[in-house]
């Protein structure tokens, strides 16, 4: 059992979070980042000792590792490190209440029309609403398949070697200063394990296992798609994720192993204070298909580069991704191939809209590895620009060993039209509606991959997003 | 005598921020149930006037005004003007990439519609399907993407098709004629002569500047535009004196004004 000194420790009075009873292990968290909080974490979640080591090692490569000076702006992220909790336990993220939340958050919720109970959830005042029914029959279905899926801490609970097997295979500590960074103090996130030759029907949904931790701010998931299996996992919902903290910093790592198949989808819409900075990484294997479908709404700054190592021969990776840069926001998303073995083939499709001072980047990396003979990549990135001031920029960054590589690589970047937009208008559509008709066109070849009612809520919270920017 | 459907009166127009003036006094009357050819050499202003009607922001009137129904509509914006009852066939329609036909004809019918009504959407369909059959267009069709990869003759079919669905008052067609087969000319005609037997009020202003067209939709009336202004204006023959003697004549007389 975890000791209560800590609490005199660390000074309770002072803890606008210091949540106390008599029976729970009591943890108490101060602003910052320091190795004594991430003892804490690992102790609190009674976490075995190669766990702590593996952390305290991170931490020590996180401060040893420079601020990035590519993608963002991230001069003043240093400040808000200091400020930030590392670690809350999910009690203390529900002290939180409904009266907290900003107004503008609560419209959103109204305008969605999302029901009350998940209204609070999504603001993280409240974890538990209906869903978690449809969840537990899900899962028993799941668990006579053999499926596990858990939160992350249940994985490490309950599955030690398997956890211990894979963890941080492919998305390794140093990797960079924020995958470092999550390493040391990963909290909540989804563990999951396709059995060999296992065909999941129903798309695992973490939106389904919600609980206050599902969101954490250094979310960590590792799945594992075994020979031939296939699945779906969608992670994230559309409606605004609002969090009284500013930084995510999210690892997620698959194995997708010999002839599986695997696909994530993740759509994210942070509240405009938001630095998000995520590592989102799979191993391909031989004859392995692996689909990222990675949408991002809202933040200060996201960047986010969903990548597939293929690793054997004839691999496939896809990476689909839509980004939106309202005003004051910076979206500097793409995606990395690197192409390790012979025949692997992959697609980057990226679709970003910028609007008023927002600003999408495209940064993709291809890489192809000598002896990777008979690469195939092809890399397909449009911006649309919504109106004068908002503004979008490309960084293709292409390394080919191997030269019977074909690399295809094609970039556009339009501007809504005023002869489209009059088109529409003469045919009755209001300039709002005709705007949004055209958003919705342009998004509409990754729009359709997802999910129907993913697709919608995308297109209805693009609309609100927009709602204004026409004069 | 009831009030013309449209009503142009002395309207002067230029592309807005520049200073050369493209329409320089135009006077025209549609009546309810008349088709009026619009015909006139490249660059005389024909596409001007038809955007103008339909409030293109391009361009700024300086004077004059436009009746429609009796009701000036220059403050109103070109959606408005839309759901009012005028209906304007592009000579270069926009492309729409990933917004299907149906999906943009059920939005724009919808939007002729009361806040948060909408229009049964099997009854949408069949409208759609009955019209596209009547202009021989392929079922698959309404799927596509609007205008996205058309080919001249299918953009300017895809036009016919939104004016039947829609169903204006008033149809100024734009060029439709230019670029069609002849096969494909008498099926868009038909179309258009189709709408006006089901529509006895229907007004259309034809813009050509072939006579070809007229040989299937006959026009009550035929004016002919010359460097921003009707220079003249006459009975069906009129097209027949065009075609034999060109627009030479017109300009000579133009000069002598
Ligand atoms: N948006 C515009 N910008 C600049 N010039 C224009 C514009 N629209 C029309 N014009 C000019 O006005 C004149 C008339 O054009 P238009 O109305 O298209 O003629 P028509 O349809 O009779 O061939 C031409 O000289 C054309 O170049
Ligand atoms: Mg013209």
């Amino acid at each position: 059992m975890p000791r209560n000194e800590t609490i005199t420790e660390l000074g309770l009075d002072e803890y606008k979070y210091g949540f106390v009873t008599e029976d729970k292990p009591v943890f108490k968290a101060v602003p910052g980042l320091s190795e004594d909080i991430v003892r804490q974490i690992s102790h609190h979640k009674e976490e075995p000792q190669w766990m702590l080591e593996f952390r305290l090692k991170a931490l020590e490569v996180y401060y040893s590792k420079p601020m990035p000076k590519w993608g963002g702006d991230l001069s003043k992220l240093e400040d808000t490190l200091d400020e930030i909790y590392f670690y809350l336990k999910p009690q203390d993220q529900m002290e939180r209440s409904w009266d907290d939340v900003p107004q503008e958050i609560k419209d959103t919720f109204e305008k969605l029309g999302i029901p009350e109970a998940e209204r609070k959830a999504l603001a993280g005042v409240g974890a538990q609403y209906e869903s978690e029914m449809v969840y537990h029959s899900l899962k028993e279905q799941w668990e006579e398949q053999g499926v596990i899926f858990e939160s992350i801490e249940d994985g490490l609970a309950k599955h030690p070697e398997l956890f211990r097997q894979y963890f941080s295979t492919v998305v390794p500590t140093h990797d960079n200063k924020f995958a470092a960074l999550n390493s040391a103090v990963w909290s909540g996130g989804s563990f999951v394990y396709i059995p060999k030759g296992v065909k999941v029907e129903i798309p695992l949904q973490a939106y389904f296992r919600v609980n206050a931790e599902r969101m954490g701010q250094f979310e960590r998931t590792l799945i594992i798609c075994e020979e031939g299996a296939e699945a779906h996992y969608i992670e994230g919902c559309t409606a605004p994720v609002y969090s009284t903290d500013s930084f995510h910093s999210g690892v997620i790592e698959i194995v997708v192993k010999k002839g599986a198949r695997f696909r994530y989808t993740t759509i994210q819409n942070w509240s405009n204070n938001m630095y998000n900075l995520v590592t989102q990484r799979a191993l391909v294997h031989e004859e392995a298909k692996m689909e990222w479908l990675d949408g991002n709404l809202g933040s200060k700054l996201t960047m986010k580069y969903p990548s597939c190592y293929l690793v054997g021969e004839r691999a496939h990776g896809e990476i689909l991704s839509i980004a939106y840069a309202g005003d004051g926001q910076h979206q500097d998303t793409g995606g990395k191939v690197i192409h390790a073995a012979p025949n692997t083939t992959s697609q980057i499709t990226s679709k970003s809209i910028s609007k008023g001072l927002g600003r999408s980047s495209y940064r993709g990396l291809c890489k192809v590895y000598d002896g990777a003979e008979g690469a195939k990549s092809n890399v397909e990135c449009d911006a649309l620009l919504l109106d004068e001031t908002s503004r979008t920029d490309t960084y293709p960054y292409i390394e080919i060993d191997e030269n019977t590589a074909s690399i295809g690589h094609e970039a556009t970047v339009s501007k809504v039209g005023d002869e489209q937009l009059f088109y529409l208008m003469s045919r009755g559509l209001d300039e709002a509606e005709a705007m949004a008709m055209i958003v919705r066109g342009f998004i509409e070849p990754v729009a359709k991959e997802l999910p129907l009612e993913y697709a919608i809520e995308l297109n209805r919270l693009i609309e609100l997003e927009m709602e204004g920017s026409v004069g | 005598m009831s009030e013309p459907l449209l009503s142009v009166r002395g309207l002067r127009a230029k592309v807005d921020g520049e200073d050369g003036e493209i329409l320089r006094g135009v006077d025209l009357d549609v009546q309810r149930g008349e088709v009026h050819a619009l015909m006139g050499p490249n660059g005389s202003g024909k596409s001007t006037l038809a955007k103008v009607i339909a409030g293109h922001p391009a361009y700024e009137v300086t004077a004059g005004e436009i009746l429609f129904e009796g009701e000036d509509v220059l403050e109103l914006e070109p959606d408005e003007r839309s759901r009012a009852g005028i209906f304007l066939a592009f000579q270069y329609p926009a492309e729409i990439p990933g917004v299907s036909i149906a999906n943009f004809l059920r939005t724009a019918v919808n939007s002729r519609l009361a806040e948060g009504e909408e229009m049964d959407v099997f009854g949408f369909q069949r409208t759609l399907t009955e019209k596209m059959e009547m202009l021989k267009m392929d079922p698959g069709f309404a799927a596509r993407y609007v205008n996205d990869g058309f080919s001249g003759g299918e953009k300017k079919r895809n036009e016919i098709l939104q004016m039947a669905v829609l169903r204006p008052a008033l149809g100024v067609l734009d060029e439709t004629d230019s670029g069609l087969d002849i096969d494909a000319l008498k099926i868009v005609a038909s179309g258009v002569n189709r709408l006006s037997e089901a529509d006895e009020a229907l007004g259309v202003l034809l813009i050509t500047h072939y006579k070809r067209i007229l040989n299937y939709i006959r026009p009550d009336r035929v004016h002919v535009m010359m460097a921003g202004r009707i220079a003249e204006s006459g009975g069906a023959s009129l097209a027949d004196k065009l075609e034999a003697e060109g627009y030479d004549w017109l300009h000579r007389a133009v000069a002598a004004v």
